[in-house]
């Protein structure tokens, strides 16, 4: 293949609602296509529905994020890390032992315990907002502290260290954070989760490491790494994905006014609006790559042991062979059929919970404060176009 | 329509219970369990949505029976 038919990734896009076009004519016109990464190497980047579905189910293609040829659109070098591979990293066999050993804490009914204690966390942090000054921004005062404090729920956090768990937990996922205090905030965390599990250890309690602490004592003995592993990984990937979900669904309900008062009229329509508002912004696509273990051919390329996918499922989940309208955003459209929680093996752990969230954000927020609006033009919005997981840096309203 | 699930694919997503909660619902360890292999008519939609999305590919569906 010729050199200048390398497009360069990332491309910057020009709507902040939509993947950038020439993402759009990749698809249509060169579906697995060499790229060029910021580091210089090359990759693949695919665009359609069927090939990043085939890919993700596909054992040859490796979920190893150390790996050098595994696709990154950031600029900076992989961390390096002594840690033990993330449940995230892992490859078959030990990635599916390792996930069913959690599994039983994600289930649809497990989740829906939860829903109470959400509706809570989500109407407090709302009251917080309507007592305090305004304009405020809903990033900090609202969609990222409701997910670290159901994080908190999940993993049994006691209610006095909530204050220091979410705001450690925001400080990694702020953007303005400095990097030596980004490092101080993974450290405490780290060595509080520590505390956490040990205390559960001497004092068990009916949560999610206490309850992995007691089965992993029935089967021999308590590994405290992978749990405080466990703990930080759904940290990681529960916490900042879900609060940039709460502020791009916030945002384009308050600009589509008719679509958000046909959902106030109906509850009933949320759920199929979040799974729609999911493939929409399909928001973590940046996140999802593999690296090839061997040669495999798809859909006329052949990809060599080594090279790296980037399944670039903002653009899938708007193929037109699955979805028609695809670009539109159709809140009635009830789809599951999408990318947005990738697919096969490894596909979102917490997808249920993030639909719980979302759900319940969607049919309160709106009801509790019906004159809510953005306090700055919304061009004026910082979102965040060079991060792996796409969102609102900040999002100042008002009511 | 006859439904067959194979556990051992079954990664636990839950999307198959959250669709047809009459016809899947789950362990307590995650994993699927089939509630009626020969669903009647009405549920046959969202079966066959389960089984499109299933990420494991853990749902198979025979039409014909
Ligand atoms: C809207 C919010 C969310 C989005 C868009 C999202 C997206 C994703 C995606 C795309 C993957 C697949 C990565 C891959 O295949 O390489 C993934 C995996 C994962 N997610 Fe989420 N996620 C969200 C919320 C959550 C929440 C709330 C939790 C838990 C508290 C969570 C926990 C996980 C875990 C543990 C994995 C790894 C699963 C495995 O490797 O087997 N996520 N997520």
């Amino acid at each position: 293949m010729s050199a200048e038919l390398l497009s360069p990734l990332p491309i910057k896009r020009t709507c902040p609602y939509a993947p950038p076009a020439e993402h759009r004519r990749l698809r249509e016109e060169q579906p697995i296509a060499k790229v060029q990464l910021p580091n210089g190497r090359i990759a693949w980047a695919v665009t359609r529905h069927e090939h990043i579905r085939a890919i993700l189910s596909d054992p040859r293609f490796s979920s190893n994020r150390r790996d050098p040829g595994f696709p990154s659109l950031s600029h900076e070098p992989p961390p390096a890390s002594d840690l033990k591979p993330l449940l995230l990293e892992m490859d078959p066999p030990e990635h599916g032992q390792a996930r069913r050993a959690v599994l039983g804490e994600f289930t649809v009914q497990r989740t829906q315990a939860l829903g109470s204690r959400i509706q809570q966390i989500v109407d407090q942090h709302i009251d917080a907002m309507l007592a305090g000054p305004k304009p405020v921004d809903l990033v900090q005062a609202f969609s990222l502290p409701v997910p670290s404090l159901v994080i908190c729920e999940l993993l049994g956090v006691p209610y006095a260290d909530h204050e220091f768990f979410q705001t450690r937990s925001s400080a990694l996922v702020n953007q303005k954070t400095p990097a030596e205090e980004i490092a101080r905030a993974v450290g405490e965390l780290m060595m509080y989760l520590g505390r956490l599990v040990a205390d559960k250890a001497q004092n068990p309690t009916d949560d999610l490491l206490g309850r992995q602490i007691a089965k992993q004592r029935e089967s021999g003995g308590v590994n405290y790494e992978d749990l405080v592993s466990m703990a930080f990984l759904l940290l990681l990937a529960g916490h900042e994905t879900t609060a940039n979900m709460i502020s791009l669904s916030t945002l384009v309900l308050l600009q589509q006014p008719d679509k958000l008062a046909a959902l106030q009229r109906d509850p009933s329509k949320t759920l199929a609006a979040v799974e729609e508002l999911l493939r929409y912004f399909t928001i973590a696509e940046h996140a999802l790559g593999r690296v090839a273990k061997e040669d495999v051919e798809l859909g006329g390329v052949r990809i060599a042991a080594g090279e790296g996918v980037l399944l670039l499922a903002n653009t899938a989940n708007r193929d037109p062979a699955v979805f028609g309208n695809a670009d539109e955003l159709d809140l009635e459209r009830g789809s599951r059929n999408h990318l947005a929680f990738g697919f096969g093996p490894h596909q979102c752990l917490g997808q249920n919970l993030a639909r719980l969230e979302l759900q319940i954000v969607i049919d309160t927020l709106f009801r509790r404060i019906p004159g809510l609006r953005p306090a700055v033009p919304v061009d004026e919005l910082p979102f965040k176009d060079e991060t792996t997981v796409y969102g609102i840096r900040e999002f100042p309203v008002t009511w | 329509m006859r439904v067959l699930i194979d556990e051992s694919k079954c990664c636990g997503a839950g999307q198959c219970v959250m669709i047809a909660p009459r016809v899947f619902d789950q362990r307590d360890d995650g994993i699927v369990i089939l509630l009626d292999a020969a669903p009647p008519t009405e549920l046959h939609a969202a079966v066959r949505e389960a089984a499109c999305v299933c990420p494991g590919a853990a749902i198979a569906l025979d039409e014909g029976a």
